[in-house]
């Protein structure tokens, strides 16, 4: 009745969408209210993973997360951290980084470390006989021969996208079943930390021999796990391997766990929810403070949390084809009127990006000094001169009302943020920048084609290392095809990247690298970082022996990982 | 009748076809390619992506790519995914009983909440039980799926600490775990189709309550439920089962963002990835697929439409 009277006054049908979004409205407030209080404490901080005097227990399964699928199960030939963290437990390595310290490299199914020549030409690696492969079959120099003629010389159909990173390497032979000698063109500073590359697994000779394409779609590795089954889309299991070679310094036999499942979650929110319910542990790559606090706030006693600066950057990058991008001056403007320690402050707090540094990973051992990175242009502490110097650069250029489309990627971890920074810094020295977004593929092929006036572009390694990170910087029409979207050709910076590569003695390559440095981003400002990545995993604490590195690559084959609490 | 449905069946084919052609080429005129994005964000030379394009076949003239598919089609080969090199038909073969099984119970949930409801509304209509569906109706429309299933799982996560299973097990194996981690996201899903088909049987049922046969048969004396069920019903649930069934067979592929919410690994899913993965096979296969699904569940509604009125004859 009391309906029919208000309808006959119009008043239900006038406030009827409002009633319908108040009790929506209602009922997402009480779902909100009813969140735990976040920790007065604040978020946890990084906390070790073995505390001093645990002694690692054996069992248990490892749920974790990986938020996309790999393509192929070929380390060799994949590029993505989807295929290695739940691939790469299969699987051993030649070196491999030390779990409980991320910048030492370890022998892994080596003996010891490689027997240099006095010309450093020759590495003679002796390899551990007591490994056997999961179809039980030992492992010999034949198969770590196979293994890496298959990564630096494939054959036709095979494709090693890594392969340019061994391009010093001249032979490679088995001169006894368990020894193993590189023969190198000339010296080179990364040829032995790129043996610890996680993505070289030791494969077998005879699978090769009868299959070259044989591990794309089958696992037999020499890793701490076995493979069990994988449904597409869904998860992959691996148990123990009990005939593993490795033994803690106890003697006690790797891998600690019994299993591991790793889930595939592609969507960020589903994975912070399944970590909250607890139905994964961890997942490796990383998540935003966002989501860190969140967590931290639903499992206040239940979760810790590693943190560390990442080998991953974005860089700005102007087509020294397209005008004016052809004109230093233009392009030291962009750079000058970045103040990327306002940017860090700013962005630090709600996405994955934090220290200011060089071309290099600041605080790595490649970083240049504080002192000398503010010398260079954009990377000082006085805005204002800055954006000052960076009108008068336009000017000069006949530039100052510039106007330019920024291509970005449609991921909003962290190029969204970090493109609407830099909009707003080049909108204070008079710059309009239109923010060009479009879908990775799209993105990509107009990067690949050129198609760009200025762009977002990215980079992550899995090591500190120089002719990793300074290979987007070779020409563009030599060794940077393909890598160098900022697409200029510069015989002199490629000298000084050759030199570098070439240096063996560490001091003088550091300088060699500051040299670059200097040149490429301040000289002639081809391309230039804003700000490197800062990774943050939180997990269960029931996770332990695994440490956070300044990669998401390394580390990942789970053998001193083990669980305070068994599922 | 017979010769209509061979007919019908047939026109299927050109449709099908119809459809393959358009997925072929708009697929190609989007920008980028699997080898792009499978390399993106690597320090990977051009020559390693020219010779992957030439190993999965991009390198060859469109046309060329598209007689070669179609010549696999025509011995219902449907390839391989460039992205996993997998068969397609095995990537399609082991989501789908998921995503069939949330369609099943989604629908079910759907048809048995809108019918009764949707019937006491018309019934009762415009007294407060009729508004108070009509706002539960309301709210079903105007809340996306995918929003209801985040309250639901933030909801259970809060006040229990419990969310849906994330690993699909069958219903064979172990219909508790099976069931957790469905009845969520059927929950969610179903709610809006639910309120789809509410509103269309009470609209249809109020037009059909007005006809004179209705009148008739209360003026015999017949008790309402026997007028409503068994004279009114009827004829007002031919909409209605067009309405579900459509429904259903957009279920089948349209549960995009709900399988991402539940990490349900469905065919949504696999063919949302497929498209950032511009995996060219799996698209087509998979937009086919539905297509099929679409085709042959109109077919069986005007099939239906013979069963449930005599009125209706095709020829």
């Amino acid at each position: 009745m009391f309906w029919r009277q208000q309808r006959a006054k119009g008043v239900v049908d006038l406030f009827r969408p409002q009633l319908a979004l108040v009790i929506v409205f209602a009922l997402v407030l009480a779902a909100c209210s009813a969140q735990p209080k976040p920790a007065t404490s604040g978020s946890p901080g990084a906390v070790p993973s073995l505390a001093a005097g645990e002694k690692p227990q054996t069992g248990g399964t490892l749920t974790f997360i990986v938020n996309a699928e790999p393509p192929s199960f070929d380390g060799h030939r994949e590029t993505t951290f989807a295929l290695l963290h739940p691939i790469a437990p299969h699987y051993s390595l030649l070196y491999k980084f030390d779990p409980n310290d991320l910048t030492k490299v370890i022998p892994d199914i080596a003996a010891s470390d490689p027997q240099v020549s006095s010309d450093k030409l020759t590495a003679t690696i002796k390899l551990r006989t007591d490994v056997k492969f999961h179809d039980g079959a030992s492992l010999t120099s034949e198969d770590v021969v196979a293994s890496y003629q298959k990564i630096i010389f494939p054959p036709a159909g095979v494709l090693s996208p890594r392969a340019g990173a061994y391009a010093p390497v001249d032979t490679i032979t088995a001169s006894d079943p368990s020894t193993v000698v590189f023969k190198l063109k000339y010296p080179s500073a990364s040829f032995l930390t790129n043996l610890a590359s996680p993505w070289n697994f030791i494969y077998s000779a005879a699978k090769l021999k009868t299959d070259i394409h044989y591990y794309e779609k089958n696992i037999d590795g020499t890793g701490p796990f076995t493979y069990v089954s994988n449904t597409k889309g869904q998860d992959w299991v691996g148990k123990k391997n009990a005939a593993y070679f490795g033994k803690d310094k106890d003697g006690t036999q790797l891998p600690y766990l019994d299993g591991y499942k790793a889930l595939i979650i592609t969507d960020a929110t589903a994975g912070v929810n399944a970590i909250r319910s607890k139905q994964a542990m961890i997942e490796f790559r990383g998540f935003t403070p966002q989501q860190r606090d969140d967590l931290s706030r639903a499992l206040p006693n239940d979760l810790a949390i590693q943190e560390a600066p990442w080998i991953c950057v974005n860089y700005v990058v102007p087509n020294s084809k397209v005008a004016p991008f052809n004109d230093p001056r233009v392009r030291q403007a962009l750079s000058l009127a970045i103040d990327r320690y306002a940017g860090s402050e700013a962005l630090q707090k709600t996405t994955i990006v934090k220290d200011v540094g060089g071309l290099m990973r600041p605080k790595g051992p490649f970083a240049m000094a504080d002192a000398d990175l503010n010398k260079i242009k954009g990377f000082g502490k006085d805005p204002a001169a800055a954006q000052a110097e960076a009108k008068k650069l336009l000017a000069d250029a006949g530039q100052s009302n510039l106007t330019f489309k920024f291509l970005n990627r449609n991921i909003t971890t962290p190029y969204e943020p970090v493109a609407v920074f830099l909009i707003d810094q080049w909108k204070k020295i008079g710059v309009t920048a239109t923010h060009d977004v479009k879908e990775t593929s799209a993105y990509q092929a107009d990067l690949r084609a050129g198609n760009f006036q200025v762009a977002l572009d990215f980079n992550c390694d899995f090591l500190d290392e120089p002719d990793l990170q300074l290979a987007k910087f070779q020409s563009a029409s030599k060794l940077g095809k393909g890598l160098n979207f900022a697409y200029y050709d510069d015989t002199k910076l490629d000298g000084m990247l050759d030199a570098q590569s070439r240096e063996t003695d560490p001091a003088k390559r550091l300088k060699l690298v500051g040299d670059i440095e200097r040149y490429a981003m301040d000289e002639m400002a081809y391309q230039y970082p804003v700000l490197w990545w800062y990774r943050i995993v939180p997990y269960l604490k029931t996770v332990r022996g695994w440490s956070i590195g300044s990669n998401h690559y390394t580390n990942q084959d789970l053998t001193t990982v083990w669980l305070a609490e068994k599922k | 009748m017979r010769r209509y449905v061979v007919g019908r069946l047939l026109l299927m084919i050109p449709t099908l076809v119809g459809v393959a052609v358009i997925t072929f080429v708009v697929m190609r005129l989007v920008p980028g390619d699997i080898v792009a994005l499978r390399y993106a964000g690597s320090n990977v030379p051009q020559d390693i992506i020219d010779k992957e394009r030439a190993l999965l076949g991009l390198d060859k003239p469109m046309v060329e790519q598209f007689l070669s598919w179609m010549g696999s089609l025509a011995h219902l080969d449907f390839g391989q995914s460039l992205w996993t090199g997998n068969s397609i038909m095995d990537e399609v073969w082991v989501r789908l009983p998921l995503t069939l099984e949330l369609a099943v119970i989604a629908s079910a949930l759907a048809v048995v909440i809108a019918i009764p409801l949707g019937i006491v509304a018309a019934v009762k209509q415009d007294s407060w039980i009729d508004y108070a569906i009509r706002i539960f109706s309301v709210g079903g429309l105007a809340m996306p799926s995918f929003w209801i299933g985040i309250m639901l799982v933030l909801g259970t996560l809060t006040f229990f600490g419990w969310a849906p299973p994330l690993v699909y097990t069958s219903f064979f194996d172990d219909p508790v775990a099976n069931l957790s981690q469905l009845v969520l996201p059927a929950i969610s899903v179903g709610y809006r189709y639910s309120a789809v088909s509410m509103r269309m049987t009470r609209s249809t049922l109020l037009d059909v309550l007005r006809e004179d046969y209705v009148r008739t048969a209360r003026a015999k004396g017949l008790r309402d439920t026997i007028v409503v069920v068994r004279h009114a019903l009827r004829n007002a649930l031919l909409p209605v089962i067009t309405v579900v069934s459509l429904e259903f067979a957009f279920l089948i592929g349209g549960l995009v963002v709900t399988e991402q919410v539940f990490n349900l690994n469905g065919i949504g899913k696999l063919l949302v990835d497929a498209v950032a993965h511009r995996d060219y096979p799996l698209i087509q296969a998979l937009v086919l697929l539905l297509s099929a699904v679409f085709v042959l569940v109109n077919f069986a509604v005007d099939m239906l439409y013979v069963v449930l009125d005599p009125r209706i004859r095709y020829s």
